[in-house]
């Protein structure tokens, strides 16, 4: 008998599965759906949080409604990885019926889900996916990108730190794939274009653990090295920079990711006096941003990173959006067409406007790493206002270049 | 005798009754489990195939997705780059996975047990490095994208998911059947042999290298020949294709479905692709339900959850 009843309950399981699937019209058109994919288990979780938090205080703050309609929210994880990412983008059209598609952190997965969301003509806003031909092409009007792409941060920091540093000689450093290639490249041209060497470049593995081998390598005729790493390799690099004895000789200068709030809530003093640009940080000084630090911090008790500013903006820029055509969210030709021609004046990182590709143009900030009141900070020292993707390039003649990589642009002065 | 007959019926009507939730229930689904359906059948062609080397002969690879993943890569650069056809990729790509498979075979099979998994585990990695760092070829970590399934015929397009599943469908059953007649032929039972008693089979005059080296091949071309569907089904392909994590995927699904028994692989690639991406949904910690699940497996039912219901049938048979 209890046999038969097992079979039961595997036949009511099975049977649910279809029965969940059948009828997506059960739901209601009513609320605003979003859809926010996010790697929430792997590597990259605690951005992902981070990510997920900054939403929901985005939320909070149009208190749950935006011309007159309730924001609904369908939080979705990908592992970081493209096939479930796609598997959820698919769940999230034709199950939840979402109006528009959010989040994606890396380049991968945004590949595999754009071409979907594309034929199903849904807008889209990828979040920290970097590869920077994601928008090069004017063909998908349904793809923004609100944030920097990999090598939106790296062009004007790479002039900037030539001209203002007195540094000469650069060895750069980084992991070994695309978003390193993006960031480091993008230094590497304008450093040499303004007149700078860089003399070496290091790729390290991207499952590096121990970087004694890479320091040792360092040719210590350098004035600075420059890095692009994130999480806990920001974390080993430093300390084992420091230890090596080269803290002092040659100063740090970091991408985007390197020294973020993510990372540098974990850092000690090998931290101090890093260099590096980002389109945030939490010790800007400006009042939009000092209201949004003092809440996030309020609310989730540290400070908010470039993850959680990233998409509390561009959430606030997607309402904004939204509120333009009084929520008319079902028709997604306005509403991209909306997105295109929305800006904003008052977020935290500053005002955020789309180029013609639908990228980010947003300030770009130089900051030093300092102790603050209580932690260390990223003190703004310099901001390059209105920083579009192709820096000072003509877009048309840049995207027909080739893509930066481990030999792109090739490196004259290495040995 | 009747329980016997009584028996094969029970086994009989669930295959029936499985063989017509798969053939006629789909259309009345939506899409989207029509596509998690055929991510399952996909997965479930790769579980199987690795079932005959791992269960069958006793080759457990831990690199068994590669050559899912190499053909796929082979399908997405011949259609994007190549503007192949759809037949010509299907065939190139078996062919590729089947050339790959014979290469590493020789290098592989030279050990056993624990250092075969682990020399299938660093070709793997050799081929993820590939995939990962020769970006003028594979796009690096990027991937390829726009691998657009094609439209059969005038009229049978299959970027419609009824259709891509029906498709896969047709071949889910040849292969299958192909898995059955090799199991059940002397090739087969020469393998179990193997498994079984390697000396002893040697010593009877059975050529154990050569069989082992055509099963690795044949498993290999099959496995490649799913990744041909993987990349038309996704659109693209990326090095987490060809990963470590998407082999040990494989293996788990044959070990908690039941290593030896063909149907307990289909079993184990429909649970873990429904659990990847449905029970994900509802639950965050989604993989420590995973987790919980595969230790209850290797604890109480170590001959995987295919070999349990075998055996609670086989108990109420008695009753």
């Amino acid at each position: 008998m209890t046999m038969m009843r097992r079979m039961m309950v595997l036949v009511i399981a099975v049977g649910l599965l279809f029965v969940v699937g059948i009828d997506p019209s059960l739901a209601q058109q009513k609320p605003i759906k979003i859809g926010f994919i996010v790697p929430l288990t792997g590597p990259a979780a605690a951005n992902a949080k981070d990510m997920v938090d900054a939403l929901n205080m985005c939320v909070d703050d149009v208190g749950g409604k935006i011309a007159g309609r309730p924001v609904k929210v369908f939080v979705e994880d990908d592992a970081l990885k493209p096939a479930q990412g796609l598997a959820k983008a698919r769940k999230l059209v034709t199950e939840d019926g979402i109006h528009v598609l959010t989040g994606v952190m890396l380049g991968s997965v945004n590949g595999a889900i754009a071409p979907y969301v594309h034929e199903k003509k849904l807008p889209f806003l990828t979040m920290a996916a970097s590869p920077s031909d994601i928008t090069f092409k004017k063909d998908s009007p349904y793809l923004f990108r609100p944030i920097s792409s990999g090598i939106q941060v790296m062009h004007p920091f790479g002039e900037w730190a030539y001209k203002n540093l007195g540094v000469k000689k650069v060895v750069t450093m980084s992991l070994d794939y695309t978003f390193g290639y993006d960031n480091i490249q993008a230094f590497h041209r304008t450093f040499e274009e303004a007149g700078g060497k860089v003399i070496q470049m290091i790729w390290t593995p991207v499952n590096v653990l121990d970087f004694a081998p890479y320091i040792s390598q360092i040719n210590q005729e350098a004035d600075a090295v420059c890095c692009l790493y994130w999480g806990s390799f920001s974390l080993r690099f430093t300390k084992q920079f420091e230890e090596a004895g080269l803290k002092g000789k040659m100063k740090i200068l970091g991408g985007p990711t390197f020294v973020d709030e993510h990372a540098l809530r974990f850092m000690g003093d090998e931290a101090l006096d890093i260099i590096s640009a980002n389109s945030w940080s939490a010790a800007l000084d400006t009042p939009n941003a000092k209201k949004f630090v003092q809440e996030y911090r309020r609310r989730y008790g540290f400070v908010p990173s470039f993850y959680s500013e990233m998409v509390y903006t561009n959430m606030r820029w997607l309402f904004a959006a939204i509120r333009s055509i009084n929520g008319n969210v079902e028709d997604s030709g306005k509403l991209v067409a909306a997105l295109k021609k929305t800006k904003i004046a008052d977020a935290p990182r500053g005002p955020l406007e789309m180029d013609n590709y639908n990228n980010a143009v947003h300030n770009i900030y130089v900051r030093k790493v300092e102790r603050g009141k209580e932690d260390l900070q990223n003190t703004v020292i310099a901001t390059i206002p209105k920083v579009s993707q192709f820096w000072k390039y003509n877009p048309e003649e840049f995207i027909k270049e080739p893509s930066y990589s481990r030999d792109y642009p090739p490196c004259k002065d290495c040995k | 005798m009747l329980k016997q007959l009584l028996g094969r019926r029970i086994t009989l009507l669930a295959l029936i009754g499985a063989s017509v939730a798969l053939l006629i229930l789909p259309p009345f689904a939506s899409s989207y489990v029509v596509e998690l359906l055929t991510q399952m059948l996909i997965w479930a062609i790769v579980a199987m195939s690795l079932d005959i080397l791992m269960g069958y002969t006793g080759m457990p690879s831990f690199g068994h997705a590669t050559y899912m993943g190499l053909s796929a890569y082979s399908t997405a650069i011949l259609i994007t780059r190549y503007h192949g056809s759809f037949a010509g990729a299907m065939v190139f790509g078996v062919l590729f996975a089947a050339f790959a498979a014979a290469l590493f075979g020789l290098l592989a099979l030279r050990a056993k047990g624990h250092y075969f998994l682990l020399i299938t585990m660093a070709l793997g990695m050799v081929v993820w490095g590939l995939a990962n760092r020769w970006v003028s070829f594979t796009n690096g970590d990027n991937g390829i994208v726009d691998i657009i399934r094609p439209t059969l015929g005038s009229s049978l397009s299959l970027k419609d998911s009824l259709n891509f599943y029906y498709f896969t469908l047709f071949f889910f059953i040849i292969i299958l059947g192909l898995m059955v007649r090799i199991i059940q032929s002397p090739f087969g039972q020469t393998l179990v042999g193997i498994r079984e008693s390697e000396s002893r089979m040697r010593v009877l005059g059975y050529n154990v290298w050569l069989h082992k080296y055509l099963t690795f091949i044949i498993t290999g071309a099959i496995s490649g020949f799913s990744g041909v569907l993987w990349a038309f089904y996704n659109g693209f392909v990326s090095p987490m294709d060809v990963d470590v994590f998407f082999s040990l995927e494989a293996l788990l699904m044959v070990a908690f479905g039941g290593p030896g028994t063909l149907f307990g692989a289909i079993l184990g690639a429909g649970v873990i692709v429904f659990i990847k991406n449905f029970v994900s949904v509802y639950v965050h910690r989604w993989m420590m339900i995973m987790g919980l699940l595969f230790i209850l497996t290797v604890f109480y039912t170590p001959e995987g959850i295919y070999g349990y219901l075998k055996r609670v049938l086989g108990k109420y048979q008695e009753e």
